[in-house]
């Protein structure tokens, strides 16, 4: 392929290391900030149109006054989410990925810089919602606690083996839509028989965002995580 | 298209990686390993960098990149196997506890540089 008679000396140079070390330190440095400051940060990822959005509305409805909480909100461009959000009074940041060159994840350091907008001694919970991807996100630590999938019944059943990198990064699936099942074809064992194919053990909480049906086992099971952080309500420790 | 910003974050790693006696120098080659269980398209990477890699160091280097298979080790058996299909349930035993060994890797291994003897001119 190459000529060898034009050979030039070459010297190899080591060097061994990860090509995302630098979002992984920073992603350490949001972790290490994070737990001092008693909060835990959940990372939540989907494609779009699967109900977020919608989920975690109805999540910050459920939790709230009880635990408090904000949300850092990413979106390649406008702040229709955020807007959603904010209805629910939890402070809320919007990061528009696009003001750092069209990204389709959120890094580390796109969480630091948008935590500083955020009272980090008044809340005990930190939702990320990230960029509606189900590819790049999962490359990316930004320092969070748990990962979390949210997938819906309009999709197809088959995403979890489509994307295994993001299904076995993440801690939990939210199987959203349910109340749209009956005019559907979806399956869903087959879809809950995919995930644990990729992830084995992994909770599944099948929910309808939009009815409410299913988001108390969800709720459950997030306090349950604040609560093996040690994460307990500001107001009773400050 | 994060294999833009992963393309940018190559080059800063191996720009700052060529010996100080070598500068100015040309690489002409960088040598990755990117797992299959990352979340990384090899031909947008290549694709990525030949842009961003323009005025660098790093204009015109080839990108090698060793594919690393995703190898599981089983927690309760101690099997271990190469996972071809999105299957992550241990074959032996059916065990859902499972170490990955590889397969995640996004590493920069080394870069080679062109031992120039004098500087040469026309690059860029």
């Amino acid at each position: 392929m190459k000529p060898v008679e034009d050979k030039k000396p070459v010297r190899e140079v080591k060097v061994v290391s990860r090509v995302l070390a630098v979002n992984e330190r920073m992603a350490e440095q949001n972790r290490r900030r994070f737990a001092e400051k008693g909060i835990f940060v959940i990372n939540v990822m989907s494609s779009p149109g699967s109900g977020k959005t919608t989920t975690l509305q109805k999540t910050l409805e459920a939790i709230m006054p009880e635990v408090s909480a904000a949300v850092i909100v990413g979106d390649v461009s406008t702040t229709h989410d955020a807007d959603r959000l904010a209805v629910t009074g939890a402070p809320v940041v919007q990061v528009n990925t696009d003001a750092f060159g069209g990204d389709c994840h959120l890094a580390a350091h796109v969480i630091e810089k948008a935590a500083e907008d955020i009272d980090l001694d008044a809340i005990t919970l930190l939702i990320v919602e990230n960029v509606g991807n189900l590819v790049c996100p999962a490359e990316f630590d930004i320092g969070e606690d748990a990962r979390v999938v949210v997938l819906s019944v309009t999709e197809g059943e088959d995403k979890p083996v489509k994307y295994p990198a993001m299904f076995r990064t993440c801690d939990a699936a939210i199987l959203n839509k349910i109340d749209l099942l009956p005019y559907l074809d979806y399956d869903k064992e087959q879809a809950v028989a995919y995930i644990h194919q990729v992830n084995p053990g992994m909770p599944v909480f099948e929910i309808s965002a939009r009815t409410g049906e299913g988001m108390q086992a969800w709720v459950a099971w997030l306090k349950e995580k604040m609560k093996a952080k040690k994460v307990t309500s500001k107001s009773e420790n400050r | 298209m994060h294999e833009m910003g992963i393309a940018q974050q190559i080059i800063d790693i191996a720009t700052a990686s060529i010996p100080p006696d070598m500068r100015p120098a040309r690489v002409e080659r960088v040598n990755l390993k990117i797992g299959k269980l990352s979340a990384v398209v090899a031909d947008s990477l290549r694709f990525c960098f030949e842009i961003v890699s323009k005025d660098t160091p790093l204009a015109g280097a080839e990108l090698a990149i060793e594919e690393t298979p995703v190898v599981a080790r089983c927690k309760d058996c101690d099997a271990r196997w190469t996972i071809t299909e999105p299957v992550f349930t241990c074959q032996a035993c059916h065990s859902g506890s499972l170490e990955i060994l590889s397969g995640r890797e996004l590493d920069i291994v080394s870069i080679e540089i062109a031992e120039e003897g004098g500087h040469e001119t026309g690059r860029g």
